[in-house]
């Protein structure tokens, strides 16, 4: 049974004119225990919008508007708010790319972490604070009971992302969402923080569903990847499948665009145009206006996802038509 | 430590500027013989009490005495009732410092939920009820408020006495008109102040560790809310003395606020000096518990002066 499935999850926003827009259009995965999915894509297809509507932190005006979300087996919609409320506090966690904002300035590490020990468990206060020193200590923080009473700003920002996740990681949750989690931090400590979650995967059997737009970040640590372009899931496919033969264009130009070291190329290949704005999205497949493969089936009917023999799902007309340049 | 010494010192010197300028601006601003003694005097009247009230001296040698007598504790006498003029402030001091005091705590009590309620709903019709309150109580002069209190709750009602001290029934009114204005513009500042602190990423935290939105509230925003509110609160406590001068004259509250009116008209230098001396030192002090405050409430603050103090070990 997966932690988490979405199946044609769809948000919207009211604008304050009345009018509404869906930031997330549809979105189709699953990850399971233990297993990491990276959603990929361009800034403003939907990525976070997704991560908030699963960790049930939509801003006010937007609101999951269809589709199924689960949570361990439960479907959230069939709860009332607050046992949906209290499902999400068990299950589910999140790490986001500010840590260092993420983090009350007023409050000590290990309060925050220690509150987030008993908000999920329900622990006293002494073995809420012991826990908050064992788990600041699991995530590499030297000296963690003096560390525990010092407030985030004296904290760089790799350690508050230490932090961010100790407090994560509190009450095990079953499903990490990492929104961006590496993305801030100089390489040397993106690789340490990798390797960490990596390893508190492995020993609590969490899922992660990671976001990220760095490939190699995608390459190294998923075991899925789901392309996101303009609110929809328009590939997804094992790791290796997926770089090893894109079939979406939009996948094949995301590969394309990647830097690599080891051929002599002169200029990255680059997707012209850019994603159309959520209130001006094409009547047929949004990525159509900048695809070099559209045909006029393209413009006037948005493709329905397709699964293949081997775990893939693309959302295209003429899956596979054009190459990577390379 | 160092921190507070250097705030006391900068206190000290504030203190001794005020006194400095109110002796001289008293001074150079008129003869109180021409106010408290007949238009038809002789001549040899006005000067003996000139003498006597060391008017006919430098302003100087004025000044070094007025100094040489404050620091044995000697406010001089007022003019006018022939007292000692610290004690004649001392003996109505409490007054004033118990309706201060409830006005600013009726203040608290009524504009930071309001504020944190208004932020809470910000835009519905909560959040403009609370607003437009905010606005009406701010505009309200207090003399307009306290006289349409007393026809209510005295002339029509009953209920509470229109004017005087001594009972709790007597400070409702009074607290109330004073702390009216102060609540609403505490109100306002705790809602901008708590607006801006709730987008603010470790707010999401909060809620993505799954506290309520009490907790939230309480635990999250509100501690980090709470430095701009004091800021003000700080800054506006001069308005408030300002406001008891007209709530004591409007109630008949035997405090400051009408002993000062009567020594200003009467160019009571002694009682003038004393008066503001006092309320001087009661702004330093307000200011000077905010500046500690800071530090208790922020550690980032407190980290600062740390460092500063640390830094400056280290020239040393």
């Amino acid at each position: 049974m997966p932690v988490l499935e979405l199946d044609q999850l769809r948000v919207s926003i009211s604008r304050p004119d009345g009018t509404e827009v869906l930031p997330v259009r549809e979105v189709s995965l699953s990850v399971d225990a233990g297993q990491t999915l990276a959603l990929v894509g361009e800034s403003g297809c939907g990525k976070s919008m997704t991560c908030l509507a699963v960790a049930g932190l939509l801003p006010q005006r937007a609101r999951i508007a269809a589709g199924t979300l689960k949570l361990d087996g439960t479907d959230m919609a069939s709860l009332t708010a607050a046992a949906a409320f209290q499902q999400r506090r068990r299950t589910v966690a999140s790490v986001f790319q500010d840590a260092t904002g993420s983090l009350n300035p007023v409050r000590s590490i290990g309060w925050q972490i220690a509150e987030a020990v008993r908000l999920r468990r329900g622990a006293t206060q002494a073995e809420a604070w012991a826990e908050a020193i064992r788990l600041l200590g699991r995530v590499g923080i030297a000296k963690p009971e003096d560390r525990a009473r010092d407030y985030p700003h004296r904290f760089s920002g790799g350690m508050n992302q230490r932090a961010m996740i100790a407090l994560a990681i509190a009450g095990s949750p079953r499903l990490l969402i990492a929104d961006e989690a590496t993305t801030a931090l100089d390489v040397t400590i993106q690789a340490q923080i990798l390797d960490l979650l990596a390893d508190l995967q492995a020993e609590m059997g969490m899922a992660v569903l990671l976001v990220t737009h760095d490939l190699g970040v995608v390459a190294r640590v998923a075991d899925q990847v789901a392309v996101m372009y303009a609110g929809r899931v328009v590939e997804r496919a094992p790791v290796r499948r997926l770089f090893a033969e894109p079939r979406h264009p939009y996948t094949q130009g995301l590969l394309g665009a990647r830097p690599r070291i080891d051929r002599d190329i002169a200029a990255l290949v680059t997707i012209d145009g850019a994603v159309p704005p959520l209130d001006a999205m094409p009547a047929g497949c949004a990525f159509a206006p900048r695809c070099v493969s559209a045909d006029i089936t393209c413009d006037r009917q948005d493709p329905s996802a397709a699964r293949d023999g081997a775990g893939r799902f693309v959302a295209c007309h003429r899956p596979g038509a054009a190459r990577v340049a390379a | 430590m160092r921190f507070v010494a250097v705030k006391l010192l900068r206190s000290a010197v504030t203190m001794w500027l005020v006194i400095t300028f109110v002796f001289v601006v008293l001074r150079i601003s008129g003869d109180p013989t021409d106010i408290l003694l007949p238009d038809d005097v002789a001549q040899e009247v006005r000067e003996f009490y000139r003498v006597k009230w060391g008017l006919d001296q430098s302003l100087w040698q004025q000044y070094l005495a007025y100094w040489k007598a404050l620091s044995t504790g000697d406010f001089g006498v007022s003019l006018r009732a022939g007292l000692p003029a610290w004690d004649m402030v001392m003996e109505r001091a409490p007054k004033t410092l118990l309706l201060g005091l409830c006005g600013l705590a009726m203040a608290l009590f009524i504009g930071i939920p309001l504020g944190v309620i208004a932020a809470q709903y910000q835009g519905s019709a909560l959040d403009r009820g609370v607003m437009s309150f905010a606005v009406f109580g701010f505009s309200m002069p207090n003399f307009f408020l306290g006289i349409i209190l007393i026809l209510v709750f005295s002339l029509h009602l009953r209920w509470l006495p229109s004017s005087g001290s001594g009972t709790l029934a007597h400070l409702v009114m009074p607290a109330f008109t004073l702390g009216t204005a102060f609540a609403a513009q505490i109100a306002r500042f705790t809602r901008s102040a708590m607006i801006d602190v709730s987008s603010r990423a470790y707010m999401r935290t909060a809620r993505s560790k799954g506290a309520g939105p009490l907790r939230r509230v309480v635990s999250h925003a509100f501690p980090n809310a709470v430095v701009p509110i004091v800021t003000i609160i700080g800054l506006k406590v001069g308005e408030l003395i300002g406001g008891a001068v007209v709530v004591e004259t409007v109630f008949a509250w035997p405090g400051l606020g009408r002993l000062v009116t009567i020594a200003v008209a009467n160019r009571d230098l002694a009682l003038v000096q004393a008066i503001l001396i006092l309320i001087a030192a009661t702004m330093i002090l307000t200011n000077l518990i905010v500046d500690l405050m800071y530090g208790w409430l922020d550690p980032r603050v407190r980290d600062a002066r740390n460092a500063a103090g640390h830094r400056r070990e280290a020239r040393a």
